[in-house]
């Protein structure tokens, strides 16, 4: 059944989806598998023009989301990566200094008259000219719409939270010396964090939420397949069995989708038809990157896979090492 | 709240808009903040959402007013438990159409094949899960209620039928040893089963709620109320949540006050740009902002008996916050103290972990009574001369000497050396300087003292550190009496 989706906002941009389903197209084409709330929630966030906070562990596809809408809407992507220490002057705009004391500079060589003139400059280098555009300021002020990640908002302070509110609300940017400046168009804003910290009830307010877990593992087979399209149907299946086993481990970094994808090129590489101890051993450290974490996964999944293994036990263990 | 939920029928407007002010209204009564903009939102998105597509619908109000996992957790049970009423309600209201309608439905299917054959029955209904289409095993829970009730088993107590209708078809989840029984059953996925046990739940209390004409009452979700994670591993994840948060307060805590102008170095960019004001000449000069420095951080925990039941809690705090900080280094205690760091970075299983700790500490002597005094002079000896500007010190105990002598002029010294110190408490604060408790002799020489009993209490720990209240302020005189 189709439903008719009424117009709730009138926008410049003629290419808003219609449906979520379409979404999810899309972004199928653009190489991204996203589920039933991912796909609704993207076309919400396009549809009523709010920022989308997406939460979840690390390496779930958040940062890959972003892009991947990038390459959908055919839209530029840009991209703040935050952390400690981030301040306005990196994200958001900056005086440059050089070419404003060049152009004071000049102005006083042409006119030797002296101060009444250089008072008059004072008001002309603050103009765009002299604006260096950060990644926050180039979103809003560029022509055409982006989507902007702000990735792991988390790292940050709060302080730096509260500077987002204004953009975040009302996709504007006060600039003290110059005024407001108002976004062009409408930016598809992410934010993306790893729960290192809570957010701002403030931030949370102005933001769609997402929570992206690991896929199940229907759907990770349908990634792995999607990027490693050379693996047969049967080692994906058996790849993401063996993935889902080592993330119920209480492990210091779980195996991310995009490390089952490598594994997945790995495997293919290595010209593996099963998953048996051997090969697993020999691939590992594609997957697992904590000293500890290899120790503790050779404990416990490698004789599971000794058992179900085709290969004779003793020969792998002959095999390895 | 209750008011809220109780006449989310009876009102005489019954429009798609009540219900979602109501729903609303419920989350907040369950502690879910939901400001005014976001239920905004909510509406507008669902003008875009048609309303009936149920996946889209939920999807679409979750987005916009549960910002959080845990948020998320309860709106799935208030949503569940709103919309059930509501629909309930409903249908005692309108009982004569449709209700008559599904009488015969069910009549039907019950008069063609005579009384329900089971094992048909359990057969269907695994393929309907496996296949994990919501429609039909909702139709199927129905049909096995009825099955069961033609055979006069229905007991009236919703989860006692519950379990009698799952051990009658033979429904078991793939978790226990899977008997390799009779025909190779196919285990069941265990979320899988639980949406089908979800489904005959629901189903039974709407058989209830017909007979009974009326609502139950609505139960209030106190069991989501966060309790002291006694039961070490299951509770972890929230006390490495609050703790992932402690490490970065701490981190960027409590070192602008002092020195703040010494060794600064100047931000040649900032300093340009600022002149330009006074016409290119760097009147005002811009610093750097200082670096956030890495603390050391000594925690000492008790595990003697008075505070066993604690003692998890305090661990796993421990397990987590080795998880977060490179530099911390860890020590239990009872009569004498030893430093069990090396246990927590071989070993990641919480349950092994505590099991080495108890065989390896060696911190029973002889009575296994704590021993305070004994304590801080082994620590002080042992390890404050590493300790310095940068090190915080953190206690977890009840602060119980059974009788011993506090010396709390030792503990002074401890806390002269290091930076900060932090007392955290497994009892409520009534009961300190109760009976053998010396708390008192310890707090003044402490940053903060605070109760420990939640994961709540822990959060607040880190809020109020955080905050760097001008209670927790150490007097100056001390501060500058040990730094020069």
């Amino acid at each position: 059944m189709k439903a008719v989706y009424s117009l709730a906002m009138s926008s410049k941009v003629s290419s808003l989806p219609e449906t979520p389903e379409q979404v999810a197209s899309t972004l199928r084409d653009a190489q991204y598998l996203a589920d039933d709330s991912t796909a609704l929630i993207a076309f919400l966030a396009q549809r009523l023009g709010k920022p989308v906070l997406v939460e979840g562990p690390a390496g779930v596809g958040k940062t890959e989301l972003a892009k991947a809408l990038s390459r959908s809407t055919g839209r530029e992507l840009v991209r703040l990566q935050c952390y400690e220490g981030l301040d306005e002057a990196k994200a958001l705009y900056e005086w440059n200094y050089r070419k404003q004391l060049l152009q004071i500079q000049a102005s006083a060589s042409t006119s030797p008259e002296g101060d009444s003139d250089s008072q008059v400059d004072m008001g002309e280098i603050f103009t765009e000219d002299f604006l260096l555009e950060r990644p926050l300021m180039r979103a809003i002020a560029n022509p055409e719409p982006v989507v902007l990640l702000i990735d792991e908002i988390d790292k940050t302070d709060q302080e730096f939270e509260a500077m987002l509110l204004e953009l975040l609300s009302d996709f504007q940017i006060t600039i003290p010396e110059m005024g407001r400046i108002e976004a062009r168009t409408h930016p598809i804003v992410l934010l993306t964090s790893n729960n290192s910290r809570e957010l701002t009830e403030a931030l949370k307010r102005r933001c769609l939420y997402l929570w992206l877990d690991y896929p199940s593992s229907e759907r990770e087979i349908e990634i792995v397949r999607l990027h490693a399209p050379e693996i047969d149907e049967a080692l994906a299946a058996r790849l993401v069995e063996v993935i889902d086993m080592i993330r119920e481990l209480d492990l210091k970094k779980a195996p991310s989708i995009a490390e089952s994808i490598d594994w997945a090129r790995t495997l293919i590489l290595m010209g593996a038809k099963d998953i048996d101890s051997k090969v697993f051993r020999e691939s590992l450290s594609i997957i697992i990157k904590h000293r500890t974490d290899l120790e503790l996964v050779a404990e416990r999944i490698v004789p599971r896979l000794g058992r179900s293994g085709e290969t004779p036990p003793e020969n792998s263990k002959n095999g390895s090492t | 709240m209750a008011a809220a939920a109780g006449n989310s029928g009876h009102d005489s407007t019954p429009g798609m808009t009540r219900q979602i002010l109501d729903f609303c209204e419920d989350l907040r009564g369950e502690g879910v903040a939901i400001g005014t903009s976001e239920i905004q939102d909510a509406f507008r998105a669902l003008e875009i959402v048609p309303w009936t597509a149920q996946v889209d619908f939920k999807e679409s109000l979750a987005t916009t007013v549960a910002k959080s996992p845990r948020d998320r957790e309860i709106f799935e049970l208030v949503f569940d438990r709103h919309f059930f009423r509501a629909t309930e309600l409903a249908a005692l209201e309108f009982k004569d159409e449709s209700e008559s309608a599904r009488q015969i439905q069910i009549q039907e299917a019950g008069e063609d094949a005579g009384p329900i054959d089971t094992e048909a029955l359990a057969q269907a209904i695994r393929e309907a899960i496996e296949a994990g289409d919501e429609s039909a095993m909702n139709d199927l829970a129905r049909l096995a209620i009825e099955a069961f009730g033609q055979q006069g088993e229905s007991s009236g107590v919703v989860g006692v039928d519950l379990q009698r209708i799952r051990r009658g078809l033979g429904l078991t989840a793939n978790d226990g040893a899977g008997e390799p029984g009779e025909q190779q059953r196919q285990p069941l996925d265990r979320d899988q089963l639980a949406r089908f046990e979800r489904q005959l739940r629901r189903e039974l209390q709407r058989g209830q709620i017909q007979r009974q004409e009326k609502l139950p009452p609505a139960r209030p979700l106190s069991e989501l109320n966060r309790a002291l994670p006694m039961r070490g591993a299951q509770d972890l994840a929230a006390v490495h949540k609050a703790v992932s948060q402690m490490k970065r307060r701490l981190a960027t805590l409590g070192h602008d006050p002092r020195g703040a102008k010494r060794g600064r170095t100047v931000d040649m960019r900032r300093t340009m740009r600022s002149s330009l004001q006074t016409g290119g000449v760097p009147l005002n000069l811009a610093y750097r902002p200082r670096r956030p420095r890495k603390p050391e951080i000594y925690v000492l925990c008790d595990v003697s008996t008075s505070v066993s039941s604690a003692a998890t809690f305090f661990l796993s705090v421990l397990h987590a916050l080795h998880d977060s900080f490179r530099k911390l280094r860890s020590f239990v205690f009872i009569e004498r103290i030893s430093e069990v760091t090396h246990v927590f970075q071989e070993e990641r299983d919480f349950r092994e972990m505590a099991e080495r700790i108890t065989s390896e500490g060696g911190v029973a002597d002889v009575s296994g009574y704590t021993d305070y005094g004994r304590v801080w002079r082994e620590f002080l000896e042992d390890v404050s001369s590493d300790l310095g500007p940068r090190s915080t010190v953190i206690v977890l105990g009840d602060a119980r000497t059974n009788g011993r002598p506090p010396a709390d002029d030792l503990f002074a010294k401890v806390a002269q050396r290091a930076n900060r110190t932090f007392w955290l408490n497994p009892e409520p604060e009534l009961y300190w300087n109760y009976g053998d408790s010396v708390m008192n002799a310890y707090i003044p020489h402490c940053d903060g003292a605070f109760e420990c009993w939640q994961t709540e209490h822990l959060e607040t720990f880190v809020d109020i550190v955080a905050a760097g209240r001008p209670s927790l302020q150490r007097p100056t005189v001390r501060k500058s009496g040990h730094r020069f």
